[in-house]
């Protein structure tokens, strides 16, 4: 059998243990088991990759499988994994592991937000394993819609607008994806729906690709919170619970950029290629737009959200350089970013359930109240930062050395005008870190708190730990991923 | 030289130990840890000294440079890596001396100066961090790295700082400092990208073939490079965040922002020096220019501050603004014909980090014995502080260029470069080396001399005519007297090391001599002020005080207010960018693009609403739009039939 049915058998199975267990103990029995068992396969997955790969199976994807579905439109469940998607994997459980233990204490109705989030995060497996445009379609909504209870129920302050306004507008983006999609489909002589046949067969003309381009683009940047759709991002964090926001910002936005990368990029070139310039404009003023919209934000929340914007701006302005640097730094940013922002939204979303509120002219001196807290905090907004010895540098690197290889005055002035975020982010994470972690408490209330408790010291010592580790040794992920950026790059000619 | 990688290791281990385990340890453990790592750095420092100077010169007449380590680290597209490694040539000796003796120094001495301060072990462990970056940082083997290690000095700067985390002013300065300074390194960053970018490398010295098909975009890339030295050595109009990086513990600012890290910029042009001198020269005059900008400015504010620290921060502006100079006024790599400012600039680096560390720890002892900063709680303390007073006195003679102390030598080297330059370029440096001279000894005048605030107040209590009690300044502990001692002496002989043999433009020998003119007008000036000085601030507060004060108020003024340099930073932070950038974006974004949606999303509610009424679920109504429908379409039907 093959492993990665794994990868959606062990959700279902954990959907069903869930749906089964009576008792507290048990649902949070089902939720570790399971989520440790996909962190571990996922793990094993990545060696197994690496190791294939260094016997020299050279094959654009591995673990291929295909069984048919429904045939009279070619849909098959194909899947296969190559190293970008196994390092989205690696990142998915990561962050749905970590995500559990954040959500450790949650109530009311623990055992119905595990079953929601359970099949959020089969959605999420599922799409980075197949390669079936259909599938990967089904899986992409079968993520989204578990979004719109979560926050809805489980979220706080205005959440069923923003659960509302979130669910539209990504459903918005689906709307043009599944029209780009069938375009690509239908383009391609209506043979098969699998991505490498698609590829491999190169024959959509010209003229369909300049159509169909930007609606699969635009239909994945919405997840990826490109200007000017992203406005769903500030809300949407805003209200979500903790480890929603984790597993939101850490990996479906993430859902967008690869989207974009695998189906628009890969299935597309030529319209990816000539038409990049209109979608660099975009995703640099996401760039800076969203840093600048960060610092005068007064919610923690929304500041981390906006900087979402601008650090999922710089993924998707990487991949529009197309070269294979930055394609590589762009999947690095990915992970980094994954890793950074669930860190950072598990560590407010911590702070808030204790001072329960967000808002930083409210609270002070936290560092003397809640010392892991604060610290940990410093060290997700260094990392925001881009401080070397976390992955946020490599990433930023990576993808800038790999911007300026293209050497026009257009793509440095961008270039150059991203480059400046990096002043910008330091300017709203160390405002933040003066106005509430230092200084004397003030809030009387505020000094009767306590800090964080083991399951949260866990999650965090994790991600942290996922953060220095990538950003201390991050050469075996671009050698991981190598081969499948190089398959996607040489594809995108003039 | 395999050992040479501990010199790394040892402080990262030392940092990570007290990261981790800090909490769970005592102070006095705490303090041993980071200092004996660092006593064992020291040694391991001056022995790869002794080994690589020891080692002679190759056939060529210069010391080879060597790498003991490298690795690549994260390789970029087919010919850009990241590397990282051990460089050892004359230059990154040196700083290794220069760093691992100024942090000894604080190690020690700070075991007395934050005894029983809240946070040690935090302390502790900061010190490791950045004793390790800024090693990392000279001994780069590449760009790169530096940049990497460039940013780690920053974030232990900004963290030290923000030491005393529950002050506001420190809160404000440290950010100020790390975000001043990654402003200007964004400038850096650009300016490496361009210069990997067409050498191929990120090397320091690339191919010949390279550079010369890249010399038409090197002196952009070196320029970029500049700026983001003049951010960390704090040169006009960057050097806003130095002033008020005194906010931190004063051990830290001797270490970092008088010794080391603020001599990163001045480092890092030596580093580029051969490729300014050969492809951008230029640009190294500019940066001479805006060297003596930088001194003379800082020089001039320095007179009339009254925080004894600030002074102190002007003072190193000014220093390394002539270190900068020197680099500047090089006009080729030869030191016997116009390279000599380079040897001058590394010369003065050396003998500046000792004794303005010194001026900092004596500074230090000050503090933490009248418990304030402010010029008017000093006073006559030299009765009081005798170690203080003399090894205080000691670099007062070496920075304002009195011979035999190290100070003269170096400053004579610069001015030396400076006149062979050009005699205006020459003149003005002199000039700024008197107004050294001069805002020095005005110091060191207010602190021991006059009349001492603890008599004043003493006899003020003893008459009643106050309630509290005056403390009796008293001499530092044994802990901080020692480095004064140490720092001092090498102030005192630093001068004669035979500094040409070690370290010149080209790396071939070359020895020192004074030459007699420039010293007898350095000396003259510099004693002049000295007098001038003692005429004004001896016994406190003279008639020549009072009538300058009054006749160039406005002046004084300026200048004590930095010329508002500071304030026109604020403007365009918090008045432009702020109000009227960032504000007006975070609006648009909430009220045009998100109303926008909002609008379409109640304009589709409204529309349902508005055809709602269709849907009545009144039979009646339903059969008369059915039937009137398909009336029409039968009319239609038959019309066209």
């Amino acid at each position: 059998m093959n492993i990665l049915n794994l990868f959606v058998i062990i959700p279902l199975l954990m959907l069903l243990a869930l749906w089964c267990s009576r008792t507290l103990q048990q649902t949070r029995a089902a939720m570790v088991a399971g989520s440790t068992l996909l962190l571990a396969l996922s793990v094993y997955l990545t060696i197994d990759f690496i190791a294939l790969r260094n016997a020299g199976n050279t094959a654009a994807m591995l673990y291929c499988d295909s069984w048919s579905w429904y045939a009279p439109l070619n849909i098959n469940y194909s899947i296969g994994v190559d190293g970008i998607s196994v390092a989205m994997l690696l990142l998915s459980s990561i962050i749905v592991f970590t995500g559990t233990f954040a959500s450790w204490r949650l109530k009311p109705m623990t055992k119905e937000f595990f079953l929601w989030y359970t099949l959020l995060s089969a959605g999420v497996y599922g799409f980075f394993i197949s390669t079936d445009l259909f599938a990967m379609f089904m899986f992409y909504e079968t993520a989204l819609i578990p979004m719109y209870l979560l926050i809805g129920v489980w979220g706080s302050g205005r959440k069923e607008y923003s659960a509302m306004k979130l669910t539209l507008m990504l459903m918005g983006g689906s709307a043009f994806l599944l029209i780009g999609i069938l375009g690509i489909y239908y383009g391609s002589g209506a043979t098969t729906m699998n991505i490498n046949e698609i590829a491999a067969m190169g024959n959509i003309a010209r003229e369909v690709q300049y159509v169909f381009f930007p609606l699969t683009f635009i239909g994945f940047g919405v997840l990826g919170a490109l200007f000017p759709f992203h406005t769903w991002s500030p809300d949407g964090h805003a209200c979500a619970p903790t480890a929603v926001s984790m597993l939101h910002a850490g990996v479906l936005m993430k859902l967008g950029g690869y989207g974009c990368f695998r189906i628009a990029m890969y299935l597309l070139p030529q319209a990816a290629h000539d038409l990049a310039w209109i979608f660099i404009i975009l995703t640099t003023i996401s760039v800076v737009y969203g840093a600048l919209s960060a610092i005068s934000q007064t919610d923690l929340k929304y500041i981390n959200a906006y900087s979402s914007v601008s650090h999922c701006g710089l993924v998707l302005f990487a991949l529009l350089m197309s070269t294979r640097t930055a394609c590589t730094g762009a999947i690095l940013q990915m992970l980094s970013h994954g890793l950074m922002t669930a860190l950072f939204f598990a560590v407010i979303g911590m702070i808030y359930g204790r001072t329960h509120t967000r808002d930083i002219n409210k609270m002070r001196g936290l560092m003397k109240i809640m010392p892991f807290l604060a610290v940990t905090y410093i060290i997700a907004g260094l990392a925001n930062l881009g401080l070397p010895g976390f992955s946020g540098f490599v990433a930023e690197m990576t993808i800038f050395v790999g911007a300026f290889e293209t050497d026009d005055i257009f793509h440095r002035t961008v270039t150059i005008i991203a480059c400046t975020s990096i002043v910008i982010t330091a300017v709203y994470i160390l405002r933040v870190v003066g106005r509430i972690l230092y200084g004397e408490p003030e809030n009387e209330e505020h000094k009767l708190l306590t800090d964080a408790r083991w399951d949260e010291r866990f999650t965090i010592i994790c991600l942290v730990v996922c953060v220095a580790a990538l950003g201390i040794a991050p050469m075996w992920v671009s050698h991981l991923i190598e081969g499948g950026v190089a398959n996607i790059i040489t594809n995108i000619q003039p | 030289m395999d050992f040479t990688l501990s010199i790394l290791a040892l402080p990262l281990l030392s940092f990570l130990t007290l990261a981790l385990a800090g909490k769970f340890m005592s102070h006095k453990a705490a303090g041993i840890t980071g200092t004996a790592t660092l006593t064992a750095v020291t040694v391991l420092a001056y022995a790869t000294a002794a080994i690589y100077f020891g080692a002679g010169r190759t056939a060529e007449g210069i010391f080879a440079t060597i790498t003991p380590f490298n690795i690549e680290w994260l390789p970029l597209g087919d010919t850009l890596s990241i590397d990282l490694g051990i460089m050892l040539d004359p230059i990154s000796v040196m700083m290794l001396i220069v760093i691992s003796t100024v942090s000894l120094m604080v190690h020690i001495y700070s075991l007395g100066y934050m005894k029983g301060e809240r946070g040690f072990q935090r302390y502790y462990t900061f010190l490791s961090l950045f004793t390790f970056s800024m090693l990392g940082l000279v001994v780069a083997t590449n760009i790169f790295q530096m940049y990497i290690f460039w940013e780690l000095v920053g974030v232990s700067s900004y963290l030290l700082i923000g030491f005393y985390y529950t002050k506001p002013a420190a809160i404000a300065a440290s950010k100020k400092a790390f975000i001043v300074t990654r402003f200007a390194d964004l400038f850096f960053l650009i300016g490496i990208l361009i210069y990997g970018y067409y050498t191929g490398t990120f090397t320091f010295a690339p191919q010949e073939s390279a550079l010369i098909a890249a010399s038409g975009v090197l002196p952009t890339a070196l320029g970029l490079m500049f700026v983001g030295g003049a951010g960390k050595s704090a040169m006009f109009p960057l050097h806003i965040w130095l002033p008020d990086a005194m906010e931190g513990p004063t051990p830290v600012s001797a270490l970092i922002h008088a010794a080391t890290m603020v001599v990163a910029g001045v480092y890092l042009v030596a580093r580029m020096f051969p490729l300014f001198v050969e492809y951008a020269p230029d640009v190294l005059h500019i940066i001479a220019y805006a060297g003596a900008f930088t001194a003379l400015y800082a020089a001039v504010v320095a007179c009339v501050q009254t925080d004894i620290k600030r002074v102190l921060a002007f003072s190193t502006i000014s220093q390394i603004a002539f270190m900068m100079v020197a680099l500047g006024v090089c006009t080729s790599a030869d030191p016997h014909n116009g390279g000599l400012g380079y040897m001058a600039s590394m010369f003065h680096l050396f003998t500046h980090a000792m004794f303005k560390g010194l001026l900092f720890l004596g500074a230090g002892a000050i503090i933490h014995s009248v418990h304030s900063n402010e010029k008017m709680y000093m006073g006559g303390l030299r009765r009081y502080m005798p170690i203080t007073h003399i090894t205080f006195l000691i670099a007062c003679l070496a920075i304002a260029g009195i011979p035999p102390f190290s100070g003269f030598f170096s400053k004579d080297e610069i001015l030396a470069a400076c006149y062979a330059y050009s005699n205006a370029t020459g003149l003005f440096m002199s000039f700024v080396a008197a107004l050294t001279a001069f805002y020095m000894f005005r110091l060191y005048y207010l602190i021991f001399w006059g009349k001492s605030h603890y008599e004043e107040q003493k006899a003020l209590y003893d008459a009643g005519r106050t309630t509290h009690k005056p403390h009796k300044p008293h001499e530092a502990p044994a802990t901080m007297t020692v480095p004064l001692i140490i720092l001092a002496a090498i102030s005192c002989v630093a001068g004669f090391i035979p500094f040409g043999r070690f370290i010149s433009s080209n790396g071939t020998a070359y020895a020192i001599h004074i030459d007699k003119s420039v010293a007898a007008t350095s000396i003259a000036l510099a004693v002049g002020a000295i007098f001038l000085a003692t005429l004004m601030y001896k016994s406190g507060n003279s008639r020549i005080t009072r009538g300058l004060n009054s006749s160039l108020r406005e002046l004084m003024s300026a200048a004590y207010n930095r010329f508002y340099i500071d304030d026109l930073w604020l403007f365009v932070t918090k008045k432009v960018i702020f109000n009227c950038i960032s504000r007006p974006i975070a609006w648009f974004d909430r009220k045009f693009i998100d109303g926008t949606l909002d609008k379409l999303a109640a304009g589709t509610q409204k529309a349902a609403t508005f055809i709602r009424p269709v849907q009545s679920g009144n039979v009646q109504s339903y059969s008369v739009w059915f039937l009137s429908g398909a009336l029409i379409i039968i009319l239609v039907l038959i019309y066209l039939a």
